[in-house]
């Protein structure tokens, strides 16, 4: 079946997983639905220990069983130790047809292929997948299929009891021995604890693993031991230095320079630059070059935001410390600056939920005015993809992307034309991740595109001639002119992975990917 | 005269021809030329490599309105020649020449173009010249190097090479380059051709860059050789005019226009006496004005 993005969805997958094709942005709108809610095992003896003396104890009295689902969050990023620590133990306790449930797997996790191969894990669900595993997912390795959806989709999708945790493990910086759990402290400060707070709300038994024990009360607590089962201390959950870097140093590229010059261009000539406005930015050079332009023309306005959301760095937190944002809402610390910043009464932590779910009575990202997003590929439909490489592999994660494109009024998308001899710029995308009715702004080192049905943003943009304004054909077509249109990328036809849409029906597929072979 | 001769050059960009990443769309950065190099940047076993892909970028890219200057290697090299002639086939505007110490070293490279335009059924004369100078001798002989042929639209002091030769350094106050750069500007308007300034090396200093390109715009050079493109915003902005100095431009213009018909010969504009020397000033900055993009008024 064709779905809203002209994605063919192969029946059998439609079948397999009991899910639609995905059929526009607000199809799920106001739909309603019946939480679930998880066996709890009520604690009423004052003599009852929490602490497991390891992964081995904690898994048993959890009574792990193959065929179960576990679940992890990312916030220790490439310095994660927990989700191989975990996996090890049920691997050597010879558990099979695990479902991975991570908010997201990095490289981090490379060591998880053979437990991929011999069947220990036949399914996993994430954000996204980077490095060996996304390979071997796409060498078709894992039996079952994977699932990428966003942050909020990922919330969804526990509380609407389609992914029912069986164990969720929680990395937490300090905990005591109740299970109160801290993002910070100890020595794998992560500031926040956002993802795992569905987790708590929605698993079977929840787990918490600590290298930092703490007096109780570990207060503060950013999920309470009223959701935790059992505490678990092992000698690290991370590696610090690869959870949070220094602030990465403000980007020399002059081409991204440019790229950031165009978008803040953009932003302060749109209608929703006024007192109090909401923004959310990346990690990505030209995201926060463009963070510490638009500071300069806040100043020099006399405009403050209102309120900055999401993964932070310190740009956004500068901005906090010098009074140019009322409030930050934060989900995740990209580097010590913002760890650290969390002590700021006005920078918030909220949960994933809060900040992405779709099915909420609302989420932060629905008042979302600004969002700068990145992509590996938008086509000329201004259908996004940043999850599976040009090279048809999976590589990348879709994070808060579908959600913030979807709840901001002016979504923008920066893209260089071309990644190497890659034209970014295409006339469709290798996959579907965030669809084009999610996009508003494309910007290029070539120029800036308007998706068609913003006629307000085009005619604001075109009234102040700040920035080169092209089509999205136009950037396409000068993309081609210089590296040529590549042939599609070739796929076998067994369909590895989902991308789910936020709303839990189907974006589009991922198939196996044809091994290249020269002719003789 | 070919049009190109006195066209905006504000920015020349030094591009490793060697490097097809770096060559391949350098003209989103806006510089009015690019200076594609075939000499010190590439490797002396990768000459051959390098021509090919000089040929090919020439032949096949839109630079879009960008000059594409090649420095060839140097004479004294058996390389030249046919750097030459890969160059004008390929279809490049314009011959930087290293190392240019007297007048018979442009004519060579003349002679040489000459021929490959014939060779390759080029237009006759559309491929220009430059000369980089870059010993005391060649800055000592900077007249005869300008009036050395009809297709010389310029002269560019190399500071590296020519610092090395009045044994000093590079200092960054300039200093060590202000005999050469007096003597080369003078040379240049004398002779009615352009003035390039050498490049800024140190690209943690933006601000020193800044001070180099004030410094070199007041004294009459028309551009500066760049090796970054983030050099080239602040190049422009300095030598771009600013609306007020349009503005007085266009009414000292219009004014001598007037007073000229009334017979007057001294007047004042804003407070300032104007008599006819400002005219070709005048003309001059609301000409540099339009090449910038920044006026489009009728003067």
């Amino acid at each position: 079946m064709i779905n809203a993005v002209g994605r063919e969805i192969p029946d059998e997958i439609l079948k397999l997983t009991g899910k639609e094709p995905f059929q526009g942005n607000n199809y799920k709108n106001g739909v309603p639905f019946r939480r679930v809610a998880p066996i709890i095992r009520p604690v009423m003896d004052n003599e009852h220990s929490k602490l497991v003396k390891d992964i081995h104890e904690a898994l048993v009295k959890c009574k792990a069983h193959s065929g179960m689902t576990v679940s992890f969050h990312h916030h220790f990023r490439e310095g994660d130790l927990i989700v191989n620590m975990v996996m090890e133990e049920i691997h050597k306790m010879g558990l099979k047809n695990i479902t991975l449930a991570a908010t997201s797997l990095g490289k981090a996790h490379d060591p998880l292929v053979p437990m991929i191969e011999d069947g220990t894990i036949t399914r996993i669900e994430a954000s996204g997948v980077r490095g060996k595993i996304g390979e071997a997912i796409s060498d078709g390795k894992l039996k079952g299929l994977a699932i990428m959806r966003s942050h909020g989709g990922r919330v969804r999708s526990l509380v609407t009891g389609e992914t029912k945790v069986d164990i969720a493990f929680i990395g937490a910086p300090t905990s005591d021995d109740y299970g109160n759990l801290r993002g910070i402290g100890g020595k794998t400060n992560c500031g926040v604890l956002s993802y795992s707070h569905v987790d708590g709300d929605c698993a079977e038994y929840v787990v918490a693993i600590t290298d930092c024990l703490v007096p109780f009360p570990n207060f503060p607590a950013h999920i309470s031991m009223t959701k935790v089962d059992y505490v678990c201390v092992v000698d690290a959950i991370g590696i610090p230095e690869k959870i949070a870097t220094g602030a990465a140093k403000p980007t020399t590229d002059q081409r991204k320079l440019m790229m950031a010059e165009y978008c803040t261009q953009v932003v302060v000539n749109t209608p929703y630059f006024k007192e109090g406005f909401s923004y959310q930015t990346g990690v990505g050079g030209a995201s926060i070059a463009s963070t510490i332009s638009l500071t300069k023309i806040m100043e020099e306005r006399g405009i403050k935001m209102g309120f900055g959301v999401g993964g932070l760095t310190k740009p956004m937190c500068d901005l906090l410390d010098r009074g140019m944002v009322r409030v930050l809402m934060d989900t995740q610390a990209f580097d010590l600056d913002a760890v650290s910043n969390v002590i700021n009464p006005a920078h918030h932590r909220i949960t994933a939920g809060a900040y992405a779910n779709p099915f909420n009575k609302g989420a932060f990202v629905n008042k979302l005015d600004y969002v700068i997003l990145a992509s590996l590929e938008v086509d000329v439909h201004f259908n996004c993809n940043v999850v599976v490489g040009s090279d048809g592999v999976i590589t990348g994660a879709q994070g808060g992307h579908p959600d913030t494109a979807q709840g901001a009024k002016c979504t923008i998308v920066i893209c260089p034309l071309l990644q190497g001899r890659i034209p970014a710029i295409c006339t469709d995308v290798t996959t579907v991740t965030t669809p084009g009715e999610s996009v508003d702004i494309v910007v290029t080192d070539y120029g800036v595109a308007v998706n068609p049905n913003r006629h307000d943003l085009l005619e604001a943009l075109q009234k102040a001639d700040c920035v080169p304004l092209k089509t999205i054909e136009e950037l396409r077509d000068i993309a081609y002119s210089i590296v040529g249109e590549p042939e599609p990328v070739e796929f076998e036809d067994r369909v590895v992975g989902i991308i789910e849409a936020r709303d839990g029906t189907i974006m589009d597929v991922v198939r196996q990917a044809k091994h290249y072979s020269f002719d003789d | 005269m070919n049009p190109n001769m006195k066209r905006l050059r504000r920015s020349m960009m030094f591009l490793n021809c060697q490097k097809p990443g770096l060559i391949k769309d350098p003209y989103v950065y806006g510089p009015d030329s690019i200076m594609l190099d075939l000499e010190d940047a590439v490797a002396e076993k990768e000459k051959d490599a390098a021509r090919y892909s000089l040929y090919h970028a020439l032949q096949e890219i839109d630079y879009r309105g960008v000059e594409r200057v090649v420095r060839i290697n140097g004479l004294d090299t058996d390389l030249w020649r046919e750097d030459i002639r890969c160059s004008v086939a390929g279809g490049c505007d314009s011959i930087r020449i290293p190392k240019t110490e007297t007048a018979k070293d442009v004519q060579l490279v003349e002679e040489a173009v000459e021929a490959a335009e014939k060779e390759f059924g080029i237009e006759p004369g559309r491929t220009l010249i430059m000369a980089a100078l870059e010993s005391a001798r060649g800055v000592m002989n900077a007249l005869e190097i300008c009036e050395a042929s009809p297709r010389l639209f310029g002269i560019a002091l190399s500071g590296g090479d020519y610092t090395k030769d009045l044994q000093t350094t590079i200092s960054g106050t300039g200093v060590e380059l202000m005999g050469a750069r007096q003597h080369m500007i003078i040379a240049a308007r004398a002779a009615g051709v352009q003035c390039f300034d050498t490049v800024y090396t140190n690209l943690n200093d933006m601000e020193g860059f800044r001070r180099d390109v004030e410094t070199i715009h007041t004294m009459g050079f028309d551009g500066k050789s760049i090796i970054n493109p983030r050099q080239i915003p602040i190049v422009h902005e300095i030598f771009t005019p600013t609306q007020k100095e349009i503005i007085f431009a266009e009414k000292v213009v219009r004014e001598i226009d007037t007073k000229k018909a009334q017979g007057i010969g001294v007047f004042t504009v804003d407070g300032k006496m104007i008599d006819i020397a400002f005219y070709d000033g005048a003309k001059r900055t609301l000409a540099l004005a339009r090449a910038s993009g920044v006026y489009k008024g009728e003067l």
